[in-house]
């Protein structure tokens, strides 16, 4: 009798198919880490003196941390001297003034990725501030979102040409002694975007970025400080692949969200780094901060993930619920198939009173695919009438892979009101035979029932996105029963 | 259209089908009857290509190709349609996405062009109306908190969409009230048709009632003990399995 499974099993072979590598020359620092490294990061991006101070701060601090090793993730041991800490492509010399300027390559190396920038941009209406290693070499729709008041540029250029601002909120939802890899981060990083929506200001389109890892043996250090003024309103999207290779290559990113009074953000993320091999070989280490502050009043933050990359994903985008009524809300599909680790989930600190948080997480796990939720509800004295409800929903495909919920609830105030629910379910065969029954070959109805199971997710994705979200878990679950 | 010779089938090691043969032509409907756990429902499992079920024997063909060596969803697109005894419920997913998503796999496999959503809706609320369907069920996910008698209806109205060349349904009466039982039978009395032939799997005989079969047959112990016309049904209702099957010396 035809079985399934030999089928799933072929499509779960499929090789990842964003694995290249453009063959640009990389201005690289030979691999080490010192405080004359980070002079020499600070001095090559022409920074403020306050900024190199910062990074040595940060520098100092890092070396009297050590690696967190409570997440349940397993590697072996990163030697951060072997690692180069700085990579531009040669061309940034003359920068680019258009598209027509850019090296022909670099734009090949969107066009495999089907995101063609002025495409995109022209197409979509999207904003595209393109990270190429790390450094940007283009940056679209400026006129428009200058008209309206946004700032959106590199970080480097918002060091340049907004130091005050780079200087009041740098740090200031993710200190720089925070915890291990964001201590790092802004000790050695190199690039990243900045955002600032003026005071009443709707952006007037979703705001993008394409990260991608290029050079070899580079490690990955990006900063993104988004802040919304009071009554403003942004959309970010982030979406990311990166080239095939065989060593282990460390992502350290930092993001820093603040909002102010009655403003809101919602950040979005589309993230598919090279998970490694099927016996787990390469494969990027995805060790990421991301904190959002509500600081004002009635403001809002939305953290919206699709995690289907990463050979391992350590990442807790979090809220500090600091304003009166404000709201935090967190909506994350992961995916981990082969031998995938992802110890991911978020923290929602409820500080001021009314205020109210939603998580809603659903994780699928395949082959030898290992998967933890994380969670963190607190509410401190001060949060009266504080609510949170949390969703967290597992799918297991096949018998080898995990799921593990491990949810932390503080409450310090009495009328808080916290609800926690959780699943943990096996992709049916049942489901399955159903739907090919009705002539559904397997891999679509797996993708049926899988996109059914992220439905709530996927519904507060920017519709562009969702479309992209997925396609992106179709590829990353071919096969995945079995 | 449909020619099972010697059927022998195993679950687990444990022989289930031992040895069944039944020939269906275009246009007639066959009842399979028997006592609980004489096979029926493998049967139907084995004929729609569902896994688990260790095929040792005997061959089933349909329309001159080998059955069993088809996927599932060859099948399906072949036009053997598997009404379920329990239908499967599918989080997230639209009855209404499911069912284009069928149909269209369906026409695509025989050539034809796709439907889009406006042609598709129309022959569904045409559908949904026959069967007496509210239009909330369009906005619903598969089967999901449906009740029984519904899931069943979600049934037979995936059938007249899919107008399958041969239907077997599953106890498709199981758990139905009266009423529920009546929409049902007139949803396969519709599909009756010189090209079209049905099995329905059945434990009691209260289904053929409505739906009048061309053929009986008594399956128990893996193979077919009894074949006969309408009134072998009704003989059953008066005697019990028991006496059936012990006067077929099986």
């Amino acid at each position: 009798m035809a079985s399934s499974k030999d089928d799933l099993e072929r499509l779960l072979k499929r090789e990842y198919v964003a694995g290249f590598i453009t063959d640009i020359e990389a201005d690289t620092v030979p691999p080490g880490l010192d405080e004359s490294v980070i002079r020499l990061i600070s001095a090559k991006k022409e920074e403020p003196a306050f900024l190199l101070e910062w990074r040595l701060a940060a520098y100092r601090h890092w070396l009297t941390l050590r690696e967190p090793r409570w997440a349940k993730v397993a590697y072996p041991p990163i030697d951060y001297q072997a690692i180069s800490y700085y990579s531009a492509p040669k061309s940034r010399a003359d920068a680019p003034q258009s598209l027509d300027e850019v090296d022909p390559k670099l734009l090949e190396t969107y066009e495999k990725l089907g995101i063609p920038l002025h495409e995109r941009a022209r197409l979509a209406g999207v904003a595209v501030d393109a990270v190429f290693d790390s450094v940007s070499v283009a940056t679209t729709f400026k006129e428009k979102l200058r008209e309206a008041g946004v700032i959106f540029c590199s970080f480097s250029e918002a060091v340049r040409e907004h130091p005050e601002l780079v200087r009041q909120y740098l740090g200031s939802v993710v200190p720089h002694t925070d915890n291990f890899y964001a201590a790092l981060n802004a000790a050695v990083f190199t690039d990243g975007s900045f955002v600032y929506v003026p005071p009443g200001v709707r952006c007037p389109m979703e705001l993008s970025t394409y990260f991608r890892i290029n050079a070899a043996n580079t490690g990955q250090f990006e900063r993104t400080l988004i802040i919304a003024d009071a009554g403003s309103h942004v959309s970010y999207l982030e979406g990311c692949t990166a080239p095939m290779r065989d060593e282990n290559q460390l992502h350290a990113a930092v993001v820093e969200l603040v909002a102010l009074e009655d403003a809101t953000i919602k950040y979005s993320t589309v993230q598919n780094w090279y998970p490694g091999d099927e016996q787990g070989r390469g494969g990027i280490y995805n060790f990421v901060t991301k904190r959002g502050d509500c600081r004002g009043d009635r403001s809002k933050i939305t953290w919206t993930q699709v995690e289907t990359g990463s050979a391992i994903t350590w990442k807790y985008p979090s809220c500090i619920l600091r304003g009166a009524g404000s709201v935090g809300e967190f909506y994350s599909v992961a995916t981990t198939n082969n031998h995938q680790q992802a110890d991911t989930g978020t923290k929602m600190i409820h500080i001021g009173p009314n205020t109210r948080s939603t998580i809603v997480s659903k994780g699928i796990s395949a082959r030898h695919g290992q998967q933890t939720y994380r969670g963190l509800v607190k509410v401190l004295p001060s949060a009266d009438g504080a609510r949170n409800h949390t969703q967290c929903d597992s799918l297991l495909m096949g018998d080898r892979c995990g799921a593990h919920t491990v949810p932390y609830i503080e409450v310090k105030n009495p009328s808080a009101q916290v609800e926690h629910e959780a699943t943990t379910s096996r992709i049916g065969e049942d489901q399955l035979f159903y739907c090919r029954q009705r002539g559904i070959s397997a891999e679509d109805a797996v993708n049926m029932i899988v996109n059914g199971f992220c439905k709530d997710v996927f519904q507060v994705l920017p519709m562009e996105f969702a479309v992209e979200a997925q396609k992106l878990l179709s590829v990353s679950l071919e096969g995945a029963v079995g | 259209m449909l020619q099972i010779d010697d059927l022998q089938v195993s679950v687990e090691d444990r022989p289930i089908l031992k040895g069944l043969s039944l020939k269906v032509n275009a246009g007639e409907i066959h009842a399979i009857m028997g006592p609980n756990g004489s096979g029926k429902s493998t049967l139907a499992a084995v004929l729609a290509g569902r896994e688990g079920y260790v095929h040792t024997g005997g061959a089933v063909h349909y329309r001159g190709q080998d059955l069993l060596a088809l996927a599932p969803e060859a099948r399906a697109r072949e036009g053997v349609f598997l009404g379920f005894q329990y239908p499967v419920e599918i989080p997230g997913v639209n009855n209404v996405y499911l069912l284009k998503a069928s149909l269209n796999a369906q026409r695509r496999h025989r050539g034809e062009p796709e439907l889009d959503a406006f042609e598709f809706l129309r022959l569904v609320r045409e559908q949904m109306t026959f069967m007496g369907i509210p239009e909330e069920f369009l906005r619903r996910s598969v089967n999901e908190g449906f009740s029984g008698g519904e899931k069943k209806r979600n049934e037979i109205l995936q059938m007249l969409i899919l107008q399958p060349r041969l239907a077997i349904l599953d106890e498709i009466d199981s758990g139905l009230d009266i009423d529920a039982l009546k929409v049902v039978s007139r949803g396969i009395e519709a599909l009756r048709s010189p090209d079209r032939a049905m099995i329905l799997v059945t434990h009691y005989q209260r289904l053929l009632d409505y739906v009048t079969p061309d053929f009986v047959h008594v399956l128990a112990g893996g193979r077919i003990v009894r074949s006969g016309g309408k009134e072998l049904a009704r003989e059953l209702e008066a005697e019990g399995y028991g006496a059936v099957v012990a006067g077929a010396g099986a």
